[in-house]
């Protein structure tokens, strides 16, 4: 067994949250330029520059590209070989409070029904998966609200199929229309069951933008949709032009005989995510 | 692309009826921020009939919960959020004289209807652009609900805000126009 310090954990959590807020992936920021080099709209040139710049400003100076530095989103992979000397979700939890304190960023998270803010941004959403090996890879994926509350499940009939699947996406994207701050990335859950299909919509997010999905089929449906979601016409900040998506992301589980679920995460611009392995 | 138009709130009906949708602005002098909570208590001023923190005739208000500023800084980044949360508060606000909101996203027919009515405007800002908005914010105070944190209503006065008309007093909808115009089929 190989022991990893709790305190460790704090302080890399810590230094994840405050760089994921501040420093955009290159992965996003070239999809960002190429597609300003193909939109049409006036003002939809003008938005992608100011988000271009903007990303900039906030890898220069240490600043939050937005405002809403979300609520603190984990994926961790622990080794089965990996003695952690204390409680994992405490450790996160005090490297959220410590990060978001110390890098200035916003608190938003607060108590669903009285609204009253927990002002650490406490507690994070941790899903957690044992892997084979002794190490412990922990990602950051801070999510605002702006895109999170445009995201939709449904529970398609198996008759509604790949039709239904695709109809449900396009309106989804097409209702959300400029809330979410588009260029958006959709990811998509398909299968599983009600919450899988949704941590799965999440964890494809999660995939670099610009990156083929390994599946052939599925890649052939993310370009198919990729291209209706586009030709819809919202365009940046929803003010009409081509660029609506950067990409669109899929990943599939098996599910009941009985079921299709789906599900639609969408993510805004500053898709934001960081990982680092202990 | 037209050159932008300078406004300085308080505005008065003549002046928003220069602003179409589509235009682009350029704001220099005071915005009020407030987002969900702030239009909460503020709601349920207007209901007991109390006085409001601060007048909002011919003012703008911009939904913005920004992040804690830096030592040294006036604001952190404050880029809009997303208008639609505050459509059921917005029309008894233009009511009492509001001029314009600044947010991002669509707004609701019943707001739009209120707009045209009231003859105010709304405005986008771009959304996530949050470290670049801030440069335009020269002076940050809190005036009421401190307790709110990011919520709080503060006074900004700032130096060419950009901002975009979305929704005009003539009921046209920058949303709809656009994406009309980009559409395709297929």
């Amino acid at each position: 067994m190989r022991k990893i310090s709790t305190s460790e954990i704090t302080f890399k959590v810590k230094e994840l949250c405050i760089r994921a807020a501040c420093e955009l992936g290159s992965d996003v920021a070239f999809a960002l330029k190429e597609m300003r080099g193909k939109e049409e709209s006036p003002l939809g040139k003008e938005i992608l520059d100011q988000i271009i710049e903007n990303a900039q400003i906030a890898l220069k100076e240490d600043a939050p590209m937005c405002q809403d530095t979300g609520i603190a989103v984990f994926f961790v992979e622990v080794g089965r070989d990996a003695a952690i000397d204390g409680s994992l979700d405490d450790a996160i939890n005090e490297g959220v409070r410590q990060g978001y304190n110390e890098g200035y960023l916003r608190k938003s998270v607060c108590h669903p029904l009285t609204r009253k803010n927990t002002s650490d941004n406490t507690p994070a959403i941790i899903h957690t998966k044992i892997v084979d090996g002794d190490k412990v890879k922990i990602t950051i994926a801070p999510k605002g609200a702006g895109s999170e509350n445009m995201s939709r499940l449904a529970m398609l009939k198996p008759s509604q199929g790949l039709q239904g699947i695709k109809d449900f996406v396009i309106n989804t994207v097409k209702e959300a229309g400029g809330n979410p701050c588009p260029p958006i990335i959709v990811g998509i859950g398909i299968g599983g069951n009600f919450e899988k299909s949704a941590i799965l919509a999440k964890e494809t997010l999660l995939r670099n933008v610009g990156s083929a999905n390994p599946d052939k089929d599925l890649n052939a449906l993310e370009k198919d949709l990729l291209d209706k979601i586009n030709n819809l016409g919202i365009g940046p900040m929803g003010f009409g032009g081509r660029t609506t998506a950067l990409a669109v992301h899929i990943k599939t589980a098996p599910c009941h005989i009985a079921s299709l679920p789906v599900a639609v995460n969408i993510q805004c611009h500053a898709a934001r995510h960081k990982e680092m392995i202990i | 692309m037209t050159m932008p138009i300078k406004i300085t709130p308080p505005l008065t009906d003549a002046d928003a009826a220069k602003l179409k949708a589509g235009d682009k602005v350029l704001i220099t002098g005071v915005l009020y921020t407030a987002r969900d909570a702030a239009h909460k208590r503020l709601f349920e001023l207007i209901e007991k009939g109390e006085k409001l923190p601060f007048d909002v005739k011919g003012q703008l208000i911009y939904y913005v919960g920004p992040t804690p500023p830096k030592p040294g800084q006036v604001i952190g980044s404050a880029g809009p959020t997303t208008s639609g949360r505050m459509d059921a508060y917005t029309p008894r606000l233009l009511e009492l004289g509001l001029k314009g909101t600044i947010g991002k996203g669509q707004r609701s027919a019943e707001v739009v209807e209120a707009m045209r009515k009231h003859k105010a405007v709304y405005l986008a800002a771009v959304g996530g652009a949050a470290a670049l908005i801030a440069k335009t914010i020269k002076k940050a105070e809190i005036v009421a609900y401190e307790d709110l944190g990011p919520e709080a209503i503060r006074r900004l006065e700032v130096v060419d805000f950009p901002a975009i008309v979305v929704n005009d007093i003539y009921g046209n909808d920058l949303c709809k126009m656009g994406v009309e115009k980009y559409k395709r089929d297929g």
